[in-house]
C-alpha cells in the first residue's frame, strides 16, 4: 500500500521491502477528506499533514492532532505523510499516534471481509508491525463527539527542534464539567515501549480532581511508571522514564488550558 | 518490470515519458527527461534539494514516484526564471551571496517560492522553519533567509 510514501519509498530503496505489487490507495474519496457530522470528525487516513493544518474547523476541535501532525518532517514531508501511514508504518516513535489515541479515535478497517472499527491503540503492535489482516486497510480515523470544556495536547521531546525522531512523545485529552472537575481524560505515551501506549492509570491520575498540582504530580508519576523504553544514543532508559513524566505534565496543561477554563 | 507512459505538466508545458513502476520522479526528471536543475542530495526525505512542487504542494521528488504525477501539475526549477529574466528569488541569492557550491539552491527556491505563494511577508522565523527541510552544508542559512526576506520585500512592493 502506497500512502505518501515517505516511509514506504525509503524502505523500497534500502531493499527493506521489495513489493510485487504496489496500490496507490491516495485516490479513494472517503480516505481523502476531512467530514464533519453531528458534531463528531471523520479524518481521511490519507489526508495529508498539511491538509490537516489548513483546516480551520479540524484545528479548533483536535488541537493536539494537530500539534502531533505538524511535527512529521518538513513542510515538504507534511506535504506527502498521511496519518494512515504514520499509523501503519508503527515506528514506536510516530508522532501523530499517541495524540490520536487520546483523542479515542477508531479507526475504520476495510478488507475482503468487509468493515470492522477498531481503536487505533490496537492497531500497532511492535516496531514495523500491525494488527491488520493480509488485504486491510485503514480508511479513515472515526473521532468521538466534542463535549464542551475540552482539549487535547501533543509534546515530544527531540534534542532538535525540527526534522527529528520523538525521544518521548506524550498525547493528553480531557473534558471539564461545568465546576472546573475533570470528568474523563486519556493519556498516550509514544517512544517509551515496542508501541506506542494508552495509559489508563495516568488519566485516573487526572479524572475526579481540578487538575491541580497535585493531580498533575500523580499523572507524572503515572506516566513515568508506564514506560518500559529502549536504551539509545538518543536518549537512555532513565532519561526517558523521567521525561516522560515531565511531558505528560507539560501537556495536561496545555490541555487544561484549550479546554477553556480560567 | 513494466515500462509506465506518464502524461503531466512539467511547467505548464503537456509533457511525456517512460518511467519504471518503481522509478521516483526524481529519477525520472533528471534520468528520462534530463532536467538535471532538480538535485539529488540524500534520496531520502532529508536535505530537500530534490524540491518541487506537484499541483502546487511543495514535496521531495525523491519521495514521489514518477508514475504519481500522472495528470498532475509539476514545477521545478527550470520553470523559475522568465527566460532570460531571473526570479526576484533568484536575483537576491545572488545579491546576498545565498550560495557558495549551489547544489542546495535549487531546491531552496523552490522551496522559498512556496513559502511567498502562501506568505507574503514572513517573519524570520517563519522562514526558518518553512526552510527547515532544505539543508545547506556551505552558508550557514543565514544569507539564504535575508535573500528571501529581501525578496519578499521587493515583490510586495511591485
Ligand atoms: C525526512 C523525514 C522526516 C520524518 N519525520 C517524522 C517525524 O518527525 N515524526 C514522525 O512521526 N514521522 C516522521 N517521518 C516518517 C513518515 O513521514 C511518517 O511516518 C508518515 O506519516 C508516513 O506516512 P506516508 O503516508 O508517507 O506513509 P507510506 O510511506 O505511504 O506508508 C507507510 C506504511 O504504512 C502502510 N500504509 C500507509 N497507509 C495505509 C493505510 N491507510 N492502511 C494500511 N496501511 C497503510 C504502507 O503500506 C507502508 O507500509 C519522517 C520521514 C522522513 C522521510
Ligand atoms: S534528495 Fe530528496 S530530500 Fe534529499
Ligand atoms: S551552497 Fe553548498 S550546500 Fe548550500
Amino acid at each position: 500500500m502506497l500512502a505518501g510514501g515517505t516511509d514506504l519509498l525509503i524502505q523500497m530503496r534500502g531493499d527493506i521491502v521489495e513489493p510485487s505489487v504496489l496500490v496507490d490507495i491516495k485516490n479513494i474519496a472517503e480516505m481523502r477528506e476531512i467530514a464533519e457530522e453531528n458534531g463528531r470528525f471523520r479524518l481521511g487516513a490519507a489526508v495529508t499533514g498539511m491538509e490537516i493544518m489548513e483546516h480551520e474547523a479540524f484545528n479548533a476541535a483536535w488541537p493536539g492532532i494537530v500539534d502531533g501532525a505538524k511535527l512529521i518532517g518538513s513542510i515538504q514531508i507534511r506535504g506527502r505523510a498521511t496519518l494512515g501511514g504514520n499509523l501503519c508504518n508503527a515506528s514506536p516513535a510516530a508522532d501523530s499516534v499517541p495524540a490520536l489515541i487520546a483523542a479515542g479515535a477508531l479507526a475504520s478497517v476495510i478488507g475482503p471481509d468487509g468493515r470492522r472499527a477498531a481503536p487505533v491503540e490496537d492497531i500497532a503492535t511492535g516496531p514495523g508491525q500491525t494488527s491488520l489482516e493480509t488485504g486491510e486497510i485503514v480508511v479513515s480515523f472515526d473521532l468521538p463527539e466534542r463535549p464542551p470544556r475540552s482539549g487535547d495536547a501533543y509534546l515530544r521531546f527531540t534534542p532538535r527542534t525540527e526534522m527529528d525522531i520523538a525521544v518521548v512523545g506524550v498525547g493528553v485529552n480531557l473534558a471539564l464539567d461545568d465546576s472546573g472537575v475533570c470528568s474523563a481524560a486519556r493519556v498516550s505515551l509514544g517512544a517509551v515501549a515496542e508501541r506506542p501506549l494508552l495509559v489508563d492509570e495516568a488519566a485516573a491520575a487526572l479524572v475526579g480532581t481540578r487538575v491541580d498540582d497535585a493531580a498533575l504530580a500523580e499523572l507524572s508519576k503515572a506516566a513515568s511508571a508506564a514506560c518500559r523504553p529502549i536504551d539509545d544514543k538518543r536518549g537512555t532508559r532513565e532519561f526517558r522514564i523521567e521525561v516522560a513524566g515531565v511531558l505528560a505534565e507539560r501537556a495536561a496543561r496545555i490541555a487544561l488550558e484549550r479546554a477553556g477554563r480560567t | 518490470m513494466a515500462r509506465y507512459h506518464v502524461t503531466t505538466t512539467i511547467n505548464g508545458d503537456e509533457v511525456d515519458f517512460l518511467c519504471e513502476s518503481d522509478q521516483t520522479l526524481l529519477s525520472a526528471l533528471r534520468d528520462e527527461l534530463v532536467m538535471t536543475g532538480t538535485k539529488e542530495g540524500c534520496g531520502t526525505g532529508d536535505c530537500g534539494a530534490c524540491s518541487v512542487t506537484v499541483d502546487g504542494r511543495l514535496m521531495c521528488s525523491c519521495l514521489v514516484l514518477a508514475v504519481e504525477v500522472e495528470g498532475k501539475r509539476v514545477e521545478t526549477i527550470e520553470g523559475m526564471a522568465d527566460g532570460e529574466e531571473l526570479h526576484p528569488l533568484q536575483r537576491k541569492f545572488l545579491e546576498h551571496a545565498a550560495l557558495q557550491c549551489g547544489i542546495c539552491t535549487p531546491g531552496l527556491l523552490i522551496a522559498s517560492r512556496s513559502l511567498l505563494e502562501r506568505n507574503p511577508d514572513p517573519t524570520e522565523t517563519e522562514i526558518r522553519y518553512w526552510l527547515a527541510g532544505n539543508l545547506c552544508r556551505c552558508t550557514g542559512y543565514h544569507k539564504i533567509v535575508e535573500a528571501v526576506a529581501d525578496a519578499a520585500r521587493e515583490m510586495r512592493e511591485v
